[in-house]
């Protein structure tokens, strides 16, 4: 009797839990799949389901000039801020990954807060700083504020994967002779390399994606893509806008198994 | 270090690599928050006089204080739907097979790398007069005339949660991953059911992950800005517009100022609840 009352209990609990699971990954997932199918509408409004399908808006992308340029813009952007991100903060990570020093547990504090302080202040902030030192707007200054936002990601992902590494190696590597340079080159860089990658990769993202900082710290003449697309959104429904988000979508996919295979991204991120 | 110099530790690296990112951090990060602080001091744009007009402005005034107080309850609704939704995601995740694993890791991270406007855009589709529920709940016959679920608080929470649920569900699939798995056994077989096994055992132990992914997702929510402004409409105001308008719009920036560092304090104040909670949590766990 007992026996069976635990199983229907077991039961309902584990039918509870399964079901919410499900409904949470399809509310995950949903709002994706409804774009990428709205973008194909032969209509004009972002009616689902769409009265019929056609390219047409993704012909109007092509011809979509300003959406190009501040896409370019975004992509010069992101690439100097994570080439930036990576020389700062892999450095930054060797130094204060194995340190038990104070100073070291500061500085990891440090180097983590703009993950967790609202960047809109920090944009402010910047833009505040840049006008007091007489200096204009530009892509520099957007390249500045983006690699404060996004070093983090390359410095968690590195004393992740410095964490991970055996001490015996570099000490049997230094028995051996090596230099400290030579043991960096030949046996640290290669096994935190994956680490790095992935850090680059979530740091390139999220400077590709950010709104808070470039909102201080672009003009017109940088225009960057997620500002473009927010202004087209706040202005009128375009459908123009869903095929771009099903292009990032695509390219997010793309990218995201990419990383899935060369750095083994999904275990980084869990562990 | 002055023991025995000739031993370098081989394992670990001198302190001054950290010098460059540590000089950056000083030159752009803590200079401008240091200058927003100071500006934020003083009583009028030009920054010639000190007084605290700007932190009373904001605290006297009822409308100012609304917006701050809407903006902390909406966290706090994104943080407990995304709780709700998130764990099971992370007990589901534990009890399959490593292939539906990637699955289940693959469907939660490709949210947090898509851009924010892409996933705010969907839920204007999904919640828009014209959208799916809508369109769905009318060719049901279950309503005559659209819902109007843009623009409102509802809309607003839904589709904060579903993008920032990421946050919630990696801290936690690790949390749940850590533990022993046999204490779950051992809880059902001295005769508690699977509900107060994961109420009295799964829950408790996992707390150190519930409240980094808490931290992370309320952190997250309250300074979307996009989702926010895109969602909730004009009618809705949250800090980070706030600070938008009276910086951009407005040009006051001493205002503009306090109203951030106060945004900053609240966020570093959540912040902290939440870390004391996690260090009190992690030794419950531990015992």
């Amino acid at each position: 009797m007992n026996g069976r009352k635990r199983t229907l209990e077991a039961i309902s609990f584990e039918f509870v839990m399964t079901v919410i699971a499900i409904i949470a990954l399809i509310i995950i997932i949903a709002p994706s799949l409804v774009v990428l199918i709205v973008s194909f509408t032969s209509g004009f409004s972002l009616r689902f389901p769409p009265p019929g399908y056609s390219l047409r808006w993704y012909a109007e992308l092509w011809d979509a000039w300003q959406l190009h340029f501040a896409a370019k813009n975004s992509l010069i952007v992101a690439l100097w801020a994570t080439c930036l991100s990576i020389v700062l903060g892999v450095a930054a990570a060797l130094a204060i990954s194995r340190s038990q020093k104070l100073s070291a547990r500061l500085l990891d504090s440090l180097f983590m807060s703009p993950l967790v302080l609202p960047a809109l202040a920090f944009g402010l902030a910047a833009l505040m700083l840049f006008s007091l030192v007489g200096l204009p707007v530009s892509p520099l200054t957007l390249v500045i504020g983006h690699t404060v936002v996004c070093v983090p990601y390359v410095v968690r992902n590195t004393v992740a994967a410095l964490a991970q590494l055996e001490p015996t190696l570099l000490e049997s590597s230094a028995v051996l002779g090596a230099s400290r340079l030579y043991t960096f080159r030949r046996i640290v860089l290669p096994l935190i390399r994956p680490g790095i990658i992935a850090g680059a990769f979530i740091a390139f993202m999220s400077s590709f994606d950010n709104v808070p900082v470039s909102l201080f710290l672009r003009d017109a003449a940088t225009d960057m893509l997620p500002i473009r697309m927010w202004q087209d959104l706040e202005g009128k429904l375009d459908v123009t806008i869903a095929a771009l988000s099903s292009v990032l979508i695509i390219a997010t996919v793309v990218l995201v198994a990419v990383m899935e295979r060369v750095t083994g991204l999904s275990r980084r991120l869990t562990n | 270090m002055g023991t025995a110099p000739a031993s370098r530790d081989v394992t670990s690296y001198g302190m001054g690599l950290a010098a460059p990112l540590a000089l950056f951090f000083l030159v752009f990060f803590v200079a401008p928050l240091l200058q927003l602080l100071w500006l934020s001091l003083h009583n009028d744009t030009a920054g010639l006089h000190w007084g605290v007009g700007q932190y009373l402005h904001f605290l006297t005034d009822p409308f100012s204080l609304s917006v701050l107080g809407s903006t902390l309850l909406l966290g706090a609704e994104v943080t407990a739907v995304c709780l709700v939704l998130g764990f099971p995601i992370a007990w589901l995740y534990q009890r399959v097979g490593p292939r539906l694993q990637t699955v289940i890791i693959l469907i939660v991270l490709l949210p947090l790398l898509t851009s924010v406007v892409v996933r705010t855009f969907a839920w204007i589709v999904i919640l828009g007069r014209q959208g799916i529920i809508n369109a769905t709940l009318q060719s049901l016959g279950i309503i005559d005339t659209p819902l109007k679920l843009l623009y409102t608080q509802f809309g607003v929470v839904i589709a904060l949660a579903q993008v920032q649920m990421p946050l919630m569900t990696l801290p936690l699939i690790t949390a749940l991953g850590r533990i022993d798995p046999n204490l779950d056994d051992a809880s059902c077989s001295l005769g508690a059911g699977s509900w107060r096994t994961f109420f009295r055992i799964v829950l408790p132990l996992s707390l150190p992950g519930v409240i980094a992914g808490c931290t992370l997702t309320y952190a997250a929510a309250i300074t979307a800005f996009i989702t926010q402004s895109l969602i909730g409409g004009g009618q809705m105001l949250f800090m980070p517009m706030y600070l938008y308008q009276q910086a951009s719009t407005l040009q006051n920036w001493p205002f503009a100022s306090a109203i951030s560092i106060i945004f900053l304090l609240a966020v570093l104040a959540v912040v902290s609840v939440f870390t004391t909670l996690g260090r009190m949590s992690r030794g419950y766990g531990g015992a």
